[in-house]
């Protein structure tokens, strides 16, 4: 039987407020050991060629919740949201420094297989891309791959699971054979989600999952998100601030390649502490 | 307020309509070339088309003569042994000769019953009793009705090729086989059929006789051998190019000649199979074995190409989404990217083996250029192929030859555009959006 409820079904909130307040008081360092964060980040620089991006990120990204990254195009947040998983090994010219610590172990270490990272860290992309296949096989590729099904039963287990709860199972459950690449937008992106989640992974990066959404899917999208995080870290990439402030409890804002300000997202869009992100999410710049 | 009455005039002025005008008449003069060349395109692949249909399609029908033969004991078996090898070497030529002979008894002078025996195909017509008698001896003695070919002077005489009014000598047939093919053919007993034979014989001397059985089989051979090498090779070669190998002056010098190996005339490749596959392997010569080899050299860099194009417009999107599931790259490219670049590989690949189908020159090198007059039966007996065969008749004098050189080509551009329209088919069927 597969369990994809890994983590405890303790308060979500409960096991995420605590980090938060780590990070705003220093002082408490004792109470990190207690929840260590998922993602520790230290001086992360990426560079393309010899073109810098992101010059020297420090971020703490705790074990669930939603993590917003917010800031103008080209400000290095796609960028950084593909060092959690090292989607930027497959560019060539692209170079990572810095340590990136997933649960205490750097994750750019020589001994790290990425193929195993990106089991652990799923992404979806800004544009769905479900494979050309069936919606099943869609869904079914990743515990294929990683041999996470022994029978045919416990695939089909894995496949309901992982559909019910990106919520679209009731949508799909009589055309399972139909081809992905058939569905709605929105559709699409939560099968993708699904098909993530399939793999049993412990955080979910999203870059700009929305932004080819219409209002209701992207409401629904966000719906989904609530639910997910839960269980899940979740990092998004958004361009859209109200939905930074709909679904994300931290806030991170990036300009030109810097980290400029991360804290609670209430306190990033009530009370920003640095000019320029005031500027941003009042929409002076940007 | 003033600039917007400016910024009215800017479009409103003459000079404004001036510029309009000239910029219509530029795109309905482009329309017009473009119109033009589609039209000189079709009017010229009409002409082509129409030259070799109406040239060839007479080879597909053939005169035959239906003839009471008499295989008479006495010239077929003067032993009584009913021995078939024996049989096999009577003078069957002696049988059909008094056969026609009996037909016309009226003609006694000695050069005309020449004439006479040239109505019919001198050997065509002794094989056809020849083979009945070897493979039934007991028909000895007995009187057969065989229908049996004209010679091809008097089929093309039929067929409207030969000028009745041009003066006798000039003529290949006489005033008199005219009389004697006109009578015939008025009692029926001359009558045109179905040329089975040009589909079923091989090469011979006499075009009557002739078919593209042995070309044919040839080339499909030679073609089999091609597609077997060539595409994995190829198809395996431009996967480990494009996704795997290293980016380095090596792989940039391979890259080159590659492309460069793709315009290299095709003689030379035939020169290459000559110098390796012959010379220095030592392999038959004249063999589909070696022609499918030179062809599948030949066809490389065209597979290459054409898979290196359809793996690159395959959508990253997808390779993303599977390395980002924890599909390492060679999962993400076998298991996605090469079954999305199918459709393309697989045009690619019958785009080039139909290029290799038409190719003479090469196989000219590697001398499958014989007169054979077997169909090869194994990659390494000697045999002929579609194109060279053309080339062979297409050099022959009779005016026989000429309509079955159309014939065949007509024959090859049916199994080409089966084979494009196959790619085209299969590419539509197969592709998938996303």
């Amino acid at each position: 039987m597969m369990s994809l409820n890994t983590q405890s079904d303790e308060e979500p909130m409960a096991r995420f407020k605590p980090v938060g307040e780590v990070i705003n008081m220093s002082e408490k360092r004792e109470e990190t050991i207690a929840v260590q964060p998922k993602f520790q980040c230290r001086d992360v620089r990426v560079f393309y060629g010899d073109n810098e991006a992101l010059h020297g990120i420090d971020i703490e990204v705790a074990k669930t919740g939603v993590t917003a990254l917010i800031g103008p195009s080209g400000c290095g947040k796609s960028t950084f949201l593909r060092v959690f998983n090292r989607m930027n090994d497959t560019i060539p010219t692209a170079r990572v420094t810095g340590e990136v610590l997933m649960d205490g172990e750097n994750i750019y270490a020589k001994h790290v297989d990425p193929v195993l990272l990106r089991a652990r860290v799923g992404m979806v992309f800004q544009k769905p891309n479900p494979f050309p296949k069936s919606i099943y096989d869609n869904v079914a590729y990743g515990p294929r791959i990683h041999g996470l099904a022994t029978t045919n039963d416990e695939l089909d287990a894995i496949v309901e699971k992982s559909l019910k709860r990106a919520g679209l199972w009731n949508e799909v459950k009589d055309r399972l054979k139909d081809p992905g690449t058939g569905l709605s937008g929105g559709q699409q992106q939560r099968l993708v989600i699904a098909r993530a989640i399939a793999v049993n992974p412990e955080v979910i990066l999203m870059d700009e999952p929305a932004s080819a959404l219409d209002p209701i899917a992207t409401a629904k999208l966000e719906e989904l998100i609530d639910e997910l995080k839960e269980k899940y870290c979740i990092v998004i990439v958004t361009h859209s601030m109200a939905q930074a402030a709909r679904v994300s409890q931290k806030t991170a804002f990036f300009h030109l390649g810097y980290l400029v300000e991360y804290d609670e997202t209430q306190a990033i869009f009530t009370n920003p502490k640095d000019q320029r992100t005031q500027d941003y999410i009042t929409g002076r710049t940007g | 307020m003033s600039q917007s009455t400016s910024a009215a005039s800017v479009h409103n002025s003459d000079q404004a309509l001036k510029r309009l005008k000239a910029r219509k008449s530029a795109e309905s003069r482009f329309r017009f070339f473009g119109i033009g060349a589609i039209f000189a395109a079709v009017l010229m692949l009409g002409w082509l088309l129409n030259s070799i249909v109406g040239t060839g399609y007479t080879a597909f029908y053939q005169h035959y003569m239906t003839i009471d033969v008499e295989l008479t004991e006495s010239i077929v078996d003067p032993d009584g042994v009913r021995d078939p090898d024996e049989l096999r070497k009577a003078n069957f030529r002696k049988i059909m000769q008094e056969a026609i002979y009996a037909r016309f008894p009226e003609v006694t002078d000695r050069k005309e019953k020449i004439a006479l025996f040239k109505v019919i195909s001198a050997s065509g017509a002794t094989d056809q009793a020849r083979q009945m008698v070897y493979q039934n001896p007991s028909l000895v003695g007995e009187t057969l009705t065989l229908s049996v070919p004209t010679s091809d002077d008097v089929d093309q005489l039929l067929k409207g090729y030969i000028d009745r009014n041009a003066p006798e000598a000039r003529r290949k047939v006489t005033d008199q086989q005219i009389a004697w093919v006109d009578a015939l053919k008025a009692t029926g007993e001359i009558k045109s059929k179905f040329n089975w034979t040009f589909f079923t014989a091989t090469d011979s001397r006499d075009p009557e006789l002739a078919g593209i059985a042995g070309a044919v089989v040839g080339s499909l051979m030679a073609l089999f051998v091609a597609f077997v090498v060539s595409v994995p090779v190829g198809v395996g070669a431009a996967v480990y190019l494009e996704e795997f190998a290293p980016q380095n002056r090596f792989t940039d010098f391979v890259e080159i000649n590659i492309n460069n190996l793709a315009a290299v005339p095709s003689i030379v490749f035939g020169l290459l199979g000559l110098a390796v596959f012959l010379n220095f392997f030592g392999m038959p010569r004249s063999a589909p074995l070696v022609g499918g080899l030179v062809l599948a050299l030949m066809t490389l860099p065209t597979i290459i190409i054409a898979t290196r194009s359809a793996l690159r417009a395959v959508s990253p999107s997808i390779v993303d989404g599977a390395l980002s599931l924890g599909a390492s790259h060679t999962q993400a490219v076998f298991h996605h990217k090469v079954p999305l670049a199918a459709p393309g590989i697989l045009t690619g690949s019958i785009i080039g083996i139909a290029q290799a189908l038409g190719e003479t020159a090469p196989l000219l090198m590697i001398g499958m250029v014989a007169f054979v007059t077997e169909i090869p039966s194994t990659l390494t007996e000697p045999a002929s192929a579609l194109p060279v065969q053309i080339f062979l008749w297409s050099d022959s004098a009779e005016r026989a030859w000429a309509e079955r050189t159309s014939a065949a080509i007509i024959v090859l551009l049916t199994v080409l555009i089966t084979m494009n329209a196959v790619a085209i088919f299969l590419r539509n069927k197969l592709e998938r959006r996303w």
